[in-house]
């Protein structure tokens, strides 16, 4: 009846093995923790700790479970926080990149930048133009809306749109 | 009165999800049956009574292996829809289910007028316990 589906049918691949829901709500609790202080500092020995695996074992796991690396992840957080204090407070753009976490204020725009597309300066004008009758809605909720997607990694990203100039082995995210 | 009577979580374990709410909540049993494998449990909030929440185990009969594995995966990785639990007093909960063990992933803080923490069931499951706002024409 429908012999579109016979040709359509995709083979699922067996190498992509499941996660013990057990280590998998480990995983989450350092992702929590990330949540709860996404300013401070996140190595990967600090993560394992708080799921109770090795080092190798945790960013390897953390990726196949919520889809970013670690490190990726933080990043996405310290921009959607950063974002916030860009619309609800009237902190300078410095005092935001040092309250987020970062370590200088150029990588905080360029990271920013390559995030969300936009300079922090642009979001913040245009953040407060839209944001209107939110109270309501429970904030972890709207902060997780606002989260940025982040698909691809933010160095890969500014590669793509640099070109040649910016050298393969840079890594935005080691500084972070 | 008509309404919604019953709303259920996925638990990763009915005994220690009962542990948990009833005993660190302070909600207590409204219904624990069994019929063969599966176990019907919801628990009730004492100031609640129109209300149960639903704490079931995603398996067999109800629902294939694969599926229930999926949705076990789901849980613990926090991914089932938000909660919120609405309290007197943040602060003084705060401190009741902290002592009492309970894994919170935030602490209370002060905005948008009143007072929200957060914190999670051992499932994975996560709450919002927000203050409620005392509104100034008495109409609550």
């Amino acid at each position: 009846m429908f012999p579109h589906s016979l040709t359509s049918r995709r083979v699922v691949s067996a190498s992509h093995t499941k996660q013990d829901p057990e280590l998998l709500r480990r995983l989450l609790r350092a992702k929590d923790r990330m949540d709860a202080a996404s300013h401070e500092q996140w190595p990967v020995r600090r993560l394992a700790r708080v799921s109770g695996v090795s080092e190798a074992h945790f960013a390897r796991s953390f990726k196949q479970a919520f889809g970013v690396p670690p490190h990726r992840y933080l990043l996405t957080r310290r921009v959607e926080r950063a974002k916030t204090l860009l619309r609800d407070t009237d902190l300078s753009i410095t005092e935001i990149a040092f309250e987020t976490g970062w370590a200088s204020l150029g990588t905080f725009g360029r990271t920013f930048r390559d995030i969300t597309g936009e300079n922090p300066g642009a979001i913040r004008a245009s953040e407060r133009a839209t944001a209107t009758g939110l109270g309501s809605v429970p904030p972890c909720f709207l902060s997780a809306a606002h989260r940025p997607d982040l698909t691809i990694a933010v160095s890969e990203k500014r590669r793509r749109v640099a070109g040649p100039r910016i050298p393969a082995n840079e890594t935005t995210e080691t500084e972070v | 009165m008509q309404g919604v009577e019953v709303v259920g979580l996925y638990v990763r374990d009915q005994d220690e999800a009962l542990a948990f709410y009833v005993g660190k909540l302070g909600f207590r049993v409204h219904t624990d049956v069994k019929n063969g494998d599966y176990r019907w449990v919801t628990v009730q909030h004492p100031d609640q009574p129109s209300f149960q929440l639903g704490l079931f185990y995603p398996g067999a009969p109800m629902l294939d292996s694969a599926t229930a594995e999926t949705l076990r995966a789901l849980v613990a990785k926090g991914a089932m829809p938000p909660l919120v639990l609405t309290v007197d007093d943040c602060r003084a909960a705060y401190a009741k289910m902290n002592a009492h063990g309970v894994e919170f992933t935030q602490e209370p803080v002060d905005r948008f007028g009143t007072v929200d923490a957060g914190f999670r069931d051992p499932s994975g499951n996560g709450w919002k316990m927000i203050q409620a706002r005392r509104r100034a024409g008495g109409a609550e």
